[in-house]
C-alpha cells in the first residue's frame, strides 16, 4: 500500500480529455516525478490530488483511505506552477495567513515562521510588502508558505521555473532534506533532466495518458540498448576490431561506444581487447536519459511500426 | 468555517489599514458638509458688500430701495449718467443703477452698470423692490388702497394627512429622502461592486489563486471577500452617520448665528422654518426607512458582489477585457437609477412599481417609494415580495457567479467571453 494511490483517474474538458484513466502508486517518504511535455494533462491530475478539482472518474487514496478534500489538504502543500503572492500584504503576515489557512494556529504558525525565516535569512523582510521584495527573495518567501505546516506530501509543480541558480540549489537541498524525514514529495516538469538528479520514481504522461512508470534506476535500465563506452591504451588497427560480439557505434578519442550483440556477455568484450593485448583503462554500461526514453516511448505511440 | 472567518478578516482589515480608506471616509462628511455650508456662507458672507449708486431721474424711488444683507443703496443727485457710469469704481461703487424719467405705464430704460455680473441676489433684490414701487406708483395713480390690498394677501399652507392614521406628510420630503437613498444605494452597487471584482482581478493575475484554492474551496474565497467588503462598506457608512450627524449638530449653531447679526426678522423666519420643517421630518418613519435601507444596501450588494466576482474571475492581463465583460452586469444597475428618478416622482406607476419588485432594480427603485409612506404608497404584499426576491435573487446569483468564479480564476492566458462562462453553470 503506497501513501498516495491514485486508480483510473479521468477528467474531461469540454474539448478534450484531459487526465484519461492514470494509475500509480507512490510509496511514502519517495520523491515521485510527474512528467510529460506541456498540455499532458500534468496540471489538471494535479489539481485533482490537491481537492482543487474533482476526478469524473476514479479514486485517490490518501494515506490508503479515500481521498477527502476538506480535511486532507491540511496534509498537503502545493506550490502550483502559476503561483503568486498578495503584493500589497506584508511578507509576515502573508505567511501567516496561508499557514492559518491550512490549519495551523496563530502561536504554532508564528513559531515556524520565525524558524523557516531564519533559516533562509530573511526576517529582516518580515515587516516589508511583497512587492519591496526582489524576485528571489519572494520564491523564498513563496517555498516557506508551501511547506510552513509541515505537509506529509508535497506537491511542486515546476519548482524551479524561474529560479536563480542559487535559489534553485537551496530548495533542490531543501526536497532532499525534506524526503529523508519521510515527507512524500510530487514533483512535476517537463524538464527530463531534472528528474534523473532527483527523483525516486517517475510516470511519464503524453496527452492525458500514461506511457509509463516506475523506479527511474529500473526505467533506464528497462530501455537500455546494451551500449558501452570503452577506453583503450592504444588506438587498435582494423583487424583488431573485426569480432561478433560487438559493434561499433561511434569511435571517441580513446576509445569506442560499442554495441553488444545478442547472445554475447560484456566479458566476451573485455576478453576480445586482452587477447589482442590492447589496454583495457575503462569500461561502462551506457544507460539511455529518462529525456531518450520518453522521445523514444511518444515517438513510438505515435508513429506505430510499419 | 474557521477558514471563511479568515479570509473575511483579512479582506477587512487589509482594507480598512489603507490610506485610501481613511481619507474617502474623512472626505465625504466633508464634501456634505461643504455642500451645506458653503453656500450659507456665500449668502451670509458679510465681506461682499455691495455699494450701489441710485441715478434717479424719475423721481419716484428715492427711499424705496431699503438696504439689506450688504446691499446698500446711495442716491446720487446733480450726478449725470453717462459719465458717472464710467467712473462709478473710483468713488467706491460697486455699480449704478439708473432710472431715467419713466412712463409709469411703460417703464422702460432702466440701466444698472457694474463690471461683472451683479450676482443672483443684487438682481433679485432689484427686481423685487423696483417692481414693488412701481406697482405702488400705479394703484395711487388708480386711487386704490394700498393697505387695503395687503389685507387681502393671502399665504395658507395645505395640510397634507395620508394613510388611515392620518399622518403628516409632506412630498417635498419623502422626495428628498428617496432620491437619496435610491442614489447612495446605487453608488454603493457600483463602488463596491467594482472593489469586489478589482479584488478577484488582483488574485488571479497575481497567480495566488490557485494557491489559496489548494487551502480554501473557491466558493469560500469568493464569499469571504464579498463578505469583508461589505464589512468595510458597513463601517464606513456607519462613520459616515455618526460623522454627518456631529457636523449637523455642530453648523446650524454657527450659521445660526451668523445669520442672526444680518436682520432679526429673518432670524425669526429662520427659527419658524426650522421648526416646521422639523414638523414635516416627523411625518417620516425614520425607522422603517432606516430598516429598510440597511437591508436593500445589504440585499443589492449580495445580489451583485457575486456576479462583479464573476467577471473578475474572467478577467486576464489584458484590463481593456473589464469593460466588455462588466457591461452586462452595470446595465441593470443604470436601468435602475433610471427607473428610480422616475418612480421618486410617481412612486405609483407601473414602472415604479415592478422596478421595486424585480431583483436587479429593486434595491434602488423601492428605496425611492418607502418614504413616500408604507402601507400607503407601498402596500405591504409589494414590500414583502420585493424583499423575498431579492434575498432569492442573492442566492441564485451566489450559486451561478460561484460556479464561474471556480473555472474562471484558474483559467489562464486565454480570453474568456460570457458565452463560454455560461456554459459552466450546467
Amino acid at each position: 500500500m503506497g501513501f498516495l494511490e491514485v486508480r483510473n483517474l479521468r477528467k474531461d474538458y469540454a474539448s478534450h480529455t484531459a487526465v484519461d484513466d492514470i494509475s500509480f502508486v507512490i510509496p511514502e517518504g519517495s520523491i515521485f516525478g510527474l512528467l510529460g511535455p506541456n498540455g499532458a494533462g500534468k496540471t489538471t491530475l494535479l489539481r485533482m490530488i490537491t481537492g482543487i478539482f474533482y476526478p469524473d472518474q476514479g479514486d485517490i487514496l490518501f494515506k490508503g483511505k479515500t481521498f477527502n478534500p476538506e480535511k486532507d489538504v491540511h496534509s498537503i502543500g502545493y506550490m502550483p506552477e502559476e503561483r503568486g503572492l498578495y503584493k500589497k500584504m506584508k511578507v509576515g503576515e502573508q505567511a501567516l495567513y496561508l499557514a492559518q489557512l491550512k490549519g495551523m494556529t496563530e502561536k504554532e504558525a508564528k513559531e515556524k515562521i520565525k524558524y523557516w525565516f531564519d533559516k533562509f535569512d530573511i526576517h529582516a523582510w518580515y515587516n516589508k510588502k511583497v512587492e519591496e521584495l526582489s524576485k528571489g527573495m519572494q520564491q523564498k518567501v513563496q517555498f516557506i508558505s508551501t511547506i510552513i505546516h509541515e505537509p506529509s506530501l508535497l506537491i511542486l509543480d515546476e519548482p524551479f521555473s524561474g529560479l536563480d541558480p542559487i535559489n534553485s540549489n537551496l530548495i533542490k537541498q531543501e526536497i532532499f532534506d525534506l524526503a529523508l524525514n519521510g515527507t512524500t514529495i510530487i514533483f512535476s516538469t517537463h524538464r527530463m533532466e531534472q528528474v534523473e538528479e532527483i527523483c525516486d520514481r517517475i510516470i511519464l504522461m503524453n496527452k492525458g495518458k500514461k506511457i509509463l512508470d516506475g523506479e527511474v534506476k529500473q526505467i533506464r535500465h528497462d530501455f537500455k540498448q546494451d551500449l558501452f563506452r570503452i577506453g583503450l591504451g592504444r588506438v587498435p588497427n582494423f583487424a583488431e576490431v573485426m569480432t561478433y560480439h560487438f559493434t561499433i557505434v561511434s569511435q571517441e578519442e580513446s576509445g569506442y561506444i560499442v554495441k553488444l550483440t545478442e547472445g554475447s556477455t560484456t566479458n566476451d568484450i573485455l576478453a576480445h581487447f586482452i587477447r589482442q593485448d590492447i589496454p583495457i583503462t575503462s569500461f561502462q554500461e551506457i544507460l539511455p536519459s529518462i529525456n531518450e526514453v520518453f522521445i523514444q516511448q511518444v515517438q513510438q505511440i505515435e508513429e506505430p511500426i510499419n | 468555517m474557521n477558514k471563511i472567518w479568515l479570509i473575511i478578516k483579512r479582506e477587512f482589515t487589509f482594507r480598512v489599514r489603507k490610506r485610501s480608506f481613511l481619507v474617502v471616509t474623512l472626505l465625504v462628511p466633508l464634501f456634505f458638509a461643504a455642500m451645506i455650508v458653503v453656500p450659507v456662507l456665500i449668502a451670509t458672507s458679510a465681506n461682499d458688500e455691495q455699494r450701489i449708486a441710485v441715478i434717479d431721474d424719475s423721481h419716484l424711488f428715492l427711499n424705496k430701495l431699503p438696504d439689506e444683507k450688504g446691499i446698500y443703496f446711495k442716491f446720487l443727485t446733480e450726478t449725470a449718467i453717462d459719465t458717472f457710469s464710467k467712473h462709478y469704481e473710483e468713488y467706491g461703487y460697486s455699480g449704478v443703477l439708473y432710472i431715467p424719467a419713466i412712463d409709469i405705464d411703460r417703464p422702460l430704460g432702466i440701466t444698472y452698470y457694474s463690471s461683472g455680473q451683479p450676482g443672483l441676489g443684487v438682481e433679485s433684490h432689484l427686481n423685487r423692490y423696483l417692481n414693488n414701487r412701481v406697482e405702488e406708483v400705479r394703484m395711487e395713480k388708480a386711487h386704490i388702497d394700498i393697505e387695503q390690498i395687503k389685507g387681502f394677501k393671502s399665504n395658507l399652507s395645505i395640510d397634507f394627512r395620508s394613510g388611515k392614521e392620518e399622518k403628516k406628510g409632506s412630498s417635498v420630503i419623502a422626495y428628498a429622502v428617496g432620491y437619496s437613498s435610491g442614489f447612495i444605494i446605487y453608488i454603493i452597487l457600483m463602488f463596491f461592486g467594482m472593489s469586489v471584482m478589482r479584488g478577484v482581478m488582483e488574485e488571479k493575475v497575481n497567480r495566488i489563486a490557485e494557491v489559496m484554492v489548494s487551502s480554501v474551496k473557491p466558493f469560500q474565497l469568493m464569499m469571504g471577500k464579498i463578505v469583508g467588503i461589505a464589512g468595510v462598506g458597513l463601517l464606513q457608512f456607519s462613520i459616515w452617520v455618526v460623522l454627518i450627524s456631529m457636523l449637523r449638530l455642530l453648523i446650524p449653531a454657527d450659521v445660526m448665528n451668523s445669520a442672526a447679526q444680518g436682520n432679526g426678522n429673518n432670524n425669526a423666519a429662520m427659527l419658524e422654518a426650522a421648526s416646521q420643517l422639523r414638523y414635516v421630518m416627523d411625518s417620516i418613519n425614520w425607522g422603517l426607512i432606516i430598516t429598510c435601507f440597511i437591508f436593500y444596501f445589504l440585499g443589492g450588494y449580495l445580489f451583485y458582489a457575486a456576479l462583479f466576482a464573476a467577471v473578475g474571475s474572467l478577467v486576464n492581463e489584458d484590463p481593456t477585457d473589464v469593460q466588455g465583460l462588466t457591461f452586462p452586469i452595470t446595465l441593470p444597475i443604470i436601468i435602475g437609477i433610471m427607473v428610480m428618478i422616475g418612480a421618486v416622482q410617481h412612486p405609483n406607476s407601473q414602472m415604479a412599481v415592478w422596478g421595486s419588485i424585480i431583483p436587479f432594480t429593486s434595491p434602488m427603485v423601492m428605496m425611492a417609494r418607502i418614504p413616500y409612506g408604507v402601507p400607503g404608497t407601498v402596500p405591504y404584499w409589494q414590500l414583502g415580495l420585493s424583499m423575498s426576491l431579492l434575498i432569492v435573487g442573492f442566492l441564485g446569483t451566489t450559486w451561478v457567479a460561484g460556479k464561474i468564479y471556480r473555472t474562471g480564476i484558474l483559467m489562464y492566458g486565454k480570453k474568456i467571453t460570457w458565452k463560454e462562462a455560461i456554459k459552466w453553470i450546467r
